[in-house]
C-alpha cells in the first residue's frame, strides 16, 4: 500500500505546477477592473499607489517591490521575453536605452506627449532618446552636492571647498592635522558616482551620430577625472574603501569620513546610516574644475515606463503620468520617499518648504538644490551601460588593488563597452 | 490474454506496470533537468544579433553562432585566471578540510572523552549556517574598523583567499567531520582491542589502524569538498561589495553569474556553463578512477 501511494505527492506536485502554468495572465480583476502590476523600489511608494487606487476604483495598482541595480534589467527583459512582463516598472535613466533595444517598453508619447512642458529639457531627453517615442515619464533627479560635517570642518579650521583644487588641499590639510579621517573616499563600487562626476567635468560617454553610436568613455575630462581621484588615492590623502559597506556606514558615523559628494537624495541615506550625526552635516554645491563655474552631474535619477507587453498601455501611461505629475502625488514623493522630483512644479511645490529633517540647520536647501539641478548637464545613455558599470567595478578595484594609474581603468572601460557592442552588432563610430 | 477474460483488457499489460511507477520520476526529470540541460546547450550556439543603433523595433535577433559563443567564451582571460583562483582555493581547502576533519573524528572516538557530545555539536553546527549568513559574519569580522578579533590586515586584500577559504572551512568541516566519524564508529571494537593488547598506543591506533580503515569515508568528504570547491560561488560573491580586491569574475561561476544577470548575455552565460559542467564531471570522474580504485582495491581482494 505504502508504495503504491509514493506517488501521489509527485502526481499533485506536478498537477500544481501545471495548474501555476495556466493560472498566470489575467489581468482584470473582478467587475472588469483593470489591473495593473508595477515593479518598483521607490521608498514607501505602496502610500502613493494607495492614494491613486482611493480616487480611481477601476484601475487598481499592486506594488511588486524589487531590488534595484543591474539585475532588475534583466528580470524585466526576461520578463518581457517570457510574454508576463509586469504593465509599469521603474526604470534608471541609464537602463532605458537597454530596455528601448530589447523592445520591452512601450512608445507611450500619443499618451503622455503633451506633458513635456512639465520637464526640464534635459531631463525629458532622457526619456525620448533623442528619438519622436517618449519611453517613460520622469520621475526624480539626482544632481550632485557636496555634503560635508560642518561641525568637524570648524574644528579642523577648514574651509568648504568650490573648485576640485581647493578640494585636494583640503583634503591634504586634515591628513596633515589628524591621521585617524579622510576627506571622503573613492568607491569602486559605485559606478553611477563616477559617471556623474564626469558629467559634470564635460564628458560624454556616448552620443548618437546618425545611424551609429559614438562611444567617448576613454575621453579627455573622464582621464583628468579619473587621475585626479587616483592621485589624492595614491597620496593617501583619500581613502579607498567602497561605499555602502558597513565599515563605510560607520566611518561616516564616527567622523572617519568628514564629506561625501552625492546627490540630492543623500540625506535619506545619512539618516539611516549614520543617524547620530543629524544636524551636524550641510550641504554645498559640489566643487567644480574651473573657479566661479556653475556645474553639476547627476547621480541616479528614475522614470516609470510602461511595458510594450501590457495590455492596458492606456490605463498604465496615465498612471505613470499622475505618478510623477500630479500635486498630491509628487507631494506624497517627495515626503514619503524623500526623492527630488523631476517635474518642474513640483519642485517648488510646498513640500519643499521645510529642509529635509536630517539637515534642520540648512533652511534654504531646497532653494540651494534646485539652483543646483538647473545647472546639470546634458549627457545621452548607451544600449549597454551595464558593461561599462561591471567594468568600472573590476578595473577600478584592480587599480585600487594593484595601485596602477585610474586613467587605465577608463581606457579598459571604454575598451569593454565598445568590444560588447561591436560583437553585438551595433554600429559604432570612433 | 484471453484466458483472464475481460477483466484482464481492462489491466494494462505486466510490461508496462514499471513504466508506470516511474512515469513521474521520469516525467520529472526530463522537465527540470534533460529538457534546462538541453536549453542551455541551444543557448550556447546562438548569439543576439543587433542592427544599426539598437533602438528601433525588431532591432535584436537572435541568430546561430555554432562555436563561435564557445571561442569567444573560452577566449577570455578573465575565465581562465577565475579557475586558476578556485585551484588555489581548492589547494587551500580540501587538504585542510579533510585533515581537520579526520583529526576531529579521531580525537572525539578516542575512548573516554569529555564533552564528546558537546563538542560534536558545536563543530557540526557551522555546517547548519546558510552560506550567505556565514559570508556576512565572517565578512563583519573581517572589516578593519567593525571587527572585535584581532585579523591580520589585509584579508581582505591580499589574503583574499585564506579569508574566503577560512568561510569554506568554518562551514564545511562539520559535515566531513561526521561523516568520518560515522566510518569510524564502524569500526569493529575487536580491531582497535587487539592493537591495544599488541602494544600500540592511542596515537598509533588512531594513525596506523583507525585511519586506513576509513579511507573510503575520507574519499567520500575529499569528493564533497572537491565539488563544493568548483562551485565556490556564495562567499566571494557576498564578501565582493566589502572589498575592492574581488572582481565579478573572481570564480568561473560568479563570471557566469554576472554574464547572465548583469552584462545580459544569456548565450555566453550558457557557452560557460556547458564547459564547466564537463570540467567539473571529469575533475569527480578522474578523482573517483585515481583515488577510489586505489582505496577499494584492497578491500575487494
Amino acid at each position: 500500500m505504502r508504495s503504491l501511494l509514493r506517488p501521489i505527492p509527485l502526481l499533485l506536485a506536478v498537477a500544481s505546477l501545471l495548474a501555476a502554468c495556466t493560472s498566470e495572465g489575467s489581468s482584470d480583476g473582478p467587475g472588469g477592473r483593470v489591473e495593473l502590476s508595477f515593479w518598483t523600489w521607490a521608498t514607501n511608494v505602496e502610500r502613493v499607489v494607495d492614494i491613486w487606487n482611493r480616487e480611481h476604483p477601476d484601475v487598481h495598482v499592486t506594488v511588486s517591490r524589487q531590488t534595484m541595480g543591474d539585475e532588475l534589467v534583466t528580470k524585466v527583459l526576461t520578463a518581457a521575453e517570457a510574454g508576463n512582463p509586469p504593465d509599469l516598472l521603474q526604470a534608471e535613466y541609464q537602463a532605458l536605452p537597454t530596455f528601448v533595444s530589447n523592445d520591452a517598453l512601450a512608445d507611450i508619447g500619443e499618451h503622455v506627449g503633451e506633458v513635456r512642458e512639465e520637464f526640464a529639457e534635459e531631463t525629458w531627453e532622457q526619456v525620448t532618446l533623442g528619438t519622436d517615442g517618449v519611453y517613460a515619464v520622469p520621475q526624480d533627479t539626482g544632481p550632485m552636492m557636496l555634503y560635508y560635517r560642518a561641525d568637524l570642518f570648524d574644528r579642523y579650521g577648514l574651509r568648504v571647498p568650490t573648485t576640485w583644487t581647493e578640494f585636494a588641499q583640503v583634503a591634504r590639510d586634515l591628513r596633515a592635522k589628524t591621521r585617524s579621517s579622510y576627506l571622503t573616499t573613492f568607491s569602486s563600487n559605485d559606478p553611477g558616482w563616477f559617471a556623474g562626476l564626469a558629467q559634470q567635468a564635460g564628458a560624454q560617454w556616448w552620443g548618437v551620430d546618425g545611424e551609429s553610436w559614438t562611444v567617448g568613455i576613454d575621453d579627455e575630462p573622464t582621464r583628468e577625472v579619473a587621475d585626479f581621484w587616483g592621485g589624492l588615492v595614491s597620496e593617501g590623502v583619500v581613502d579607498d574603501q567602497a561605499m555602502y559597506t558597513p565599515q563605510w556606514n560607520k566611518a561616516l558615523g564616527d567622523g572617519t569620513l568628514l564629506a561625501w559628494p552625492s546627490a540630492i537624495w543623500a540625506p535619506a541615506v545619512l539618516e539611516s546610516v549614520a543617524a547620530g550625526t543629524r544636524g551636524k552635516w550641510a550641504m554645498a554645491p559640489l566643487p567644480t574644475w574651473n573657479p566661479g563655474e556653475e556645474r553639476t552631474g547627476n547621480w541616479g535619477g528614475s522614470s516609470t515606463a510602461v511595458s510594450a507587453g501590457s495590455e492596458h498601455v492606456e490605463a498604465a501611461a496615465d498612471f505613470a503620468l499622475w505618478l510623477n505629475t500630479d500635486p498630491a502625488a509628487t507631494r506624497a514623493l517627495v515626503t514619503e520617499g524623500s526623492l527630488y522630483p523631476a517635474a518642474r512644479d513640483a519642485q517648488s511645490g510646498p513640500a519643499l518648504d521645510q529642509p529635509p529633517a536630517f539637515l534642520p540647520g540648512q533652511s534654504t536647501f531646497y532653494t540651494e538644490a534646485k539652483a543646483i539641478a538647473d545647472t546639470a548637464a546634458r549627457w545621452t545613455w548607451g544600449p549597454n551601460v551595464n558593461v561599462a558599470y561591471q567594468a568600472y567595478r573590476d578595473a577600478f578595484g584592480a587599480a585600487i588593488t594593484e595601485g596602477s594609474r585610474f586613467s587605465a581603468a577608463v581606457g579598459v572601460m571604454h575598451e569593454r563597452t565598445v568590444a560588447d557592442m561591436r560583437r553585438n552588432g551595433f554600429t559604432v563610430r570612433g | 490474454m484471453a484466458r483472464r477474460g475481460d477483466r484482464g483488457a481492462a489491466r494494462p499489460g505486466p510490461a508496462l506496470v514499471p513504466y508506470l511507477f516511474l512515469a513521474p520520476a521520469i516525467v520529472l526529470f526530463t522537465l527540470f533537468v534533460l529538457v534546462p540541460i538541453g536549453y542551455t546547450a541551444y543557448l550556447s550556439l546562438h548569439r543576439v544579433r543587433v542592427s544599426g543603433l539598437g533602438l528601433g523595433r525588431g532591432s535584436r535577433t537572435q541568430v546561430f553562432a555554432g562555436l563561435d559563443t564557445y571561442r569567444q567564451a573560452l577566449g577570455d582571460p578573465e575565465l581562465w585566471r577565475g579557475a586558476l583562483r578556485v585551484l588555489g582555493y581548492g589547494a587551500l581547502l580540501v587538504p585542510t578540510m579533510l585533515g581537520l576533519a579526520l583529526l576531529f573524528a579521531l580525537l572525539l572516538d578516542r575512548p573516554r572523552v569529555r564533552l564528546a557530545r558537546f563538542s560534536r555539536i558545536s563543530i557540526f553546527l557551522p555546517y547548519a549556517v546558510p552560506g550567505v549568513v556565514a559570508s556576512v559574519l565572517w565578512g563583519f569580522l573581517y572589516l578593519p574598523a567593525l571587527t572585535p578579533l584581532p585579523v591580520p590586515e589585509g584579508l581582505l586584500g591580499p589574503g583574499l583567499l585564506f579569508a574566503v577559504a577560512n568561510i569554506g572551512l568554518w562551514g564545511g568541516v562539520g559535515f566531513n567531520m561526521l561523516v568520518i566519524l560515522t566510518a569510524l564508529r564502524a569500526v569493529p571494537p575487536e580491531v582497535t582491542e587487539s592493537a591495544r593488547l599488541d602494544g600500540a598506543s592511542e596515537l598509533q591506533i588512531a594513525l596506523r589502524v583507525k585511519t586506513p580503515l576509513v579511507t573510503p569515508a575520507l574519499i567520500m568528504a575529499g569528493l564533497f569538498t572537491l565539488i563544493a570547491t568548483l562551485q565556490v560561488y556564495t562567499e566571494p560573491t557576498t564578501l565582493a561589495p566589502l572589498t575592492n580586491a574581488l572582481p565579478s569574475t573572481w570564480t568561473p561561476l560568479m563570471k557566469v553569474y554576472n554574464d547572465a544577470f548583469v552584462r545580459d548575455d544569456i548565450h555566453s552565460a550558457a557557452a560557460t556553463s556547458v564547459v564547466l559542467a564537463a570540467i567539473t564531471l571529469t575533475f569527480s570522474l578522474v578523482f573517483l578512477r585515481v583515488v577510489a580504485g586505489r582505496a577499494f582495491a584492497g578491500e575487494r581482494s
